[in-house]
């Protein structure tokens, strides 16, 4: 997964201004940064979310080149996954239903999804989670506590199995017993073909999930990137440490 | 945001577009004068009272204004001269398949009928343009002497039960196009269910309209004796013309003393048809009238299904579903009219509408003063899908007395461009996704369907929203 000079704006605002990051396979980054420095952008702008326009730059996924993709159902088939901060209500959709129909968008024309290995896969992957059975039922994200949103999101991811996947704040809203499952969830799918980025606000997610290379976003640039030990400066020296550290740099 | 283009909402009908050349033995030919009236009593051999009732019911129609002071002007487009109002092979439905003739008999073998009947049904009656090609009854059903049959047989071979009840539940009167249908009426079924009879299958009746320029006119009429019970299901199509074609039909329902009868309709007209029914139902003490009313065709649908509760605690209920897409108008509602104490009503309405699709909403719920214990409920949701559409609501609730309970909720939604990217995300296709949405929406209710019509209605939702999405 490799993303080259990325610029991408909403309307006349640039918000990514020439993002670089690679990452191999088998690993998980993680980008961090204050609010609004883009780091959510990235992860529509991956996704081809239609309000926001790359003007510039390419990603690489694989062999794939993610943008001659046009729409973000087709991104998604080719293995990329989005876990939102905010994931979409959609009523009357059972979750049963909706992992159904994104397993099926995935089978040739004329294939069927083989329900009881269908239900025994979701049953495995919602125990893994702790997630009650009855949660199947359920209209998805209708009425949902934060926890189980994001729950929700990993359950998702673990029935699409990815090849490149895109945690954006995950964290966010959860209480410590459903950031541990969370993170228990994240880090079973951790594999050698396996490529994460986790876009988190707070170190605390780290303590959790623990990334191979921490990357500081400021301003719609990657700004410094290093291992897990940064993500800790950071928390103890806050943000004008990393904007100190780039201007003695400078 | 991204809007949502007509382009995406394009619609297939396919399943009922298609027409085969049918030769006509008798033909009325354009316009409507007494003529037209003695052409179609000649042919039906009608007696004299029919004659008499639908000259009167002419009179009626001629003297009275189309509605457009409250309805949609769309009427003003109806051109009565163009029409042609009776037309047939004959009036005679067979008893078996093999004896419909071949020209007729491929159009409901595409359409699916006999292998339903085979499937699920106690029977079906199978009506081309004015007469029923055929009608048949499982003989089990026949033996527990369920009389089912179509209107013509009715009032000729079951007068006493017949005459009883015709045109007592909607008067000739009613509106202006009850009283078309009473002067111009051929086709349709009449149905006796003995007291007691539990009829286990349901009785279908499948309406198509092959001509064009014509004008459909079915007259159903559906008595159920004292504590029996009957589904009927009624399903229609018509070839895409260029001109409009009408359909304007009456259905009246009698459940007598602790009977139950379910009404289900999918309507899948072609968008040139102008659908103007008038559907009610009279539910005596203890009795039941539920009506399934799905609208997803036609132009212009006009079509509010009633239940006047004249027992005591009897029950009225209508549950309707209306997909208005492009171009389409489904003007639809219910009329709940309590006219006895502890009768119970409820409604549930959905409306989804798409591109310059537009769904109204008209509900009438009347609970006298003298009268005490009458509970109703209301719920109307209504769908956006696009800037362009537009919805209304009418609720006109009427409730008197201080021992009666009313309940109205009303909402509406839209499908947003978020819901869409994020299901996109998960790699579902823009138009499988609207899909999954719109099936979303519907979904509680849907699964109130037989098995078989729920999966008829998927199917047909998710033709409406894939269409030719890009």
């Amino acid at each position: 997964m490799k993303i080259e000079n990325l610029h991408a704006r909403i309307g006349d605002r640039e918000i990514l201004r020439g993002v670089n990051l690679e990452v191999p396979a088998g690993e998980v980054h993680a980008i961090m940064g204050k609010n609004g420095c883009g780091k959510s952008t990235l992860a529509k702008v991956l996704a081809g979310h239609p309000d926001y326009e790359v003007t510039e730059g390419r990603v690489m996924l694989g062999e794939t080149d993610l943008f001659s993709l046009d729409e973000p159902d087709e991104r998604s088939r080719a293995g990329l996954f989005v876990a939102f901060q905010y994931p979409m209500e959609i009523p009357g959709v059972t979750i049963a239903n909706f992992i159904r129909a994104a397993l099926q968008a995935r089978l040739g024309k004329g294939e069927e999804l083989d329900a009881v290995e269908y239900y025994e896969n979701l049953y495995a992957k919602m125990d893994a989670l702790k997630i009650d059975r009855n949660f199947t039922s359920r209209a998805v994200n209708e009425g949902f506590s934060g926890g189980e949103k994001k729950r929700c999101e990993i359950l998702q991811m673990a029935m699409l199995d990815p090849t490149f996947a895109v945690l954006d704040e995950t964290d966010s809203g959860l209480d410590i017993d459903a950031l541990r499952i969370v993170s228990d969830g994240v880090n079973a799918l951790r594999s050698p073909e396996r490529r994460m980025i986790i876009i988190t606000h707070y170190q605390r997610l780290l303590d959790y999930i623990i990334p191979d290379v921490v990357h500081v976003m400021v301003d719609g640039r990657i700004v410094m990137s290093g291992d897990k030990d940064l993500a800790k400066k950071l928390e103890k020296g806050g943000y004008e440490w990393v904007e100190k550290e780039i201007l003695s740099a400078a | 945001m991204e809007t949502l283009t007509k382009s995406d909402f394009n619609i297939d009908r396919s399943t009922g577009d298609f027409r085969y050349d049918v030769d006509y033995a008798f033909d009325a030919g354009t316009g409507l004068t007494e003529k037209t009236i003695d052409f179609i009593c000649d042919v039906k051999k009608d007696p004299d009272w029919v004659r008499a009732f639908r000259k009167e019911a002419l009179r009626k129609f001629e003297s009275m204004p189309m509605p457009t002071h409250w309805a949609s002007h769309d009427l003003e487009n109806i051109v009565f001269d163009n029409i042609r109002y009776y037309l047939s092979q004959g009036t005679e439905p067979k008893r078996s398949w093999d004896d419909v003739p071949e020209d007729v008999k491929r159009t409901f073998e595409r359409l699916g009928i006999p292998e339903q009947e085979r499937k699920f049904l106690a029977g079906v009656e199978a009506q081309f343009d004015s007469e029923a090609a055929y009608s048949n009854i499982k003989a089990a059903v026949g033996e527990q002497g369920v009389i089912f049959v179509g209107s013509a047989e009715g009032l000729r071979e079951h007068p006493e039960i017949f005459r009883k009840w015709f045109g007592k539940v909607i008067p000739t009167g009613d509106n202006k196009f009850s009283a078309l249908n009473s002067a111009v009426f051929s086709g349709g079924s009449f149905i006796y269910v003995p007291p007691g009879v539990k009829v286990k299958h349901p009785l279908q009746a499948y309406f198509r309209i092959n001509a064009e320029n014509f004008g459909q006119f079915e007259r159903t009429l559906i008595i159920v004796d004292e504590g029996a019970e009957l589904t009927y299901m009624e399903g229609c199509t018509a070839p895409k013309f260029e001109t409009a074609t009408l359909h304007s039909a009456v259905v009246e329902l009698v459940a007598l003393k602790g009977a139950k009868i379910q009404y289900i309709t999918v309507q899948n007209w072609s968008a040139n048809v102008f659908n103007l029914v008038t559907k009610r139902g009279l539910a005596h003490e203890e009795a039941e009238v539920k009506w399934i009313d799905c609208n997803i065709g036609s132009r212009l649908t006009m079509k509010y299904p009633g239940v006047v509760m004249k027992g005591r605690k009897a029950r009225g209920e209508v549950i309707s579903i209306a997909l208005a897409g492009d171009g389409q108008h489904q003007d639809t509602g219910a009329k709940m009219v309590h006219a006895a104490d502890d009768t119970t009503s409820n409604i549930v309405s959905k409306s989804i509408s798409v591109g310059s699709g537009r769904s109204t909403y008209r509900g009438l719920v009347q609970i006298g003063r003298h009268l005490k214990g009458c509970k109703n409920n209301t719920e109307c949701d209504a769908l956006l899908i696009n800037t362009q559409s537009r919805t209304d609501t009418y609720p006109a609730i009427t409730v008197r007395g201080k021992e009666n309970a009313c309940q109205h909720e009303a909402s509406v939604s839209k499908i947003s461009a978020e819901q869409i990217f994020y299901m996109q995300q998960r790699g579902i296709s823009k138009g499988a996704a609207m899909s999954l949405a719109v099936n979303g929406f519907v979904n509680d209710l849907v699964q109130q369907f037989p098995m078989e019509y729920s999966v008829e209605l998927k199917r047909l939702i998710d033709m409406e929203m894939e269409g030719s999405v890009g």
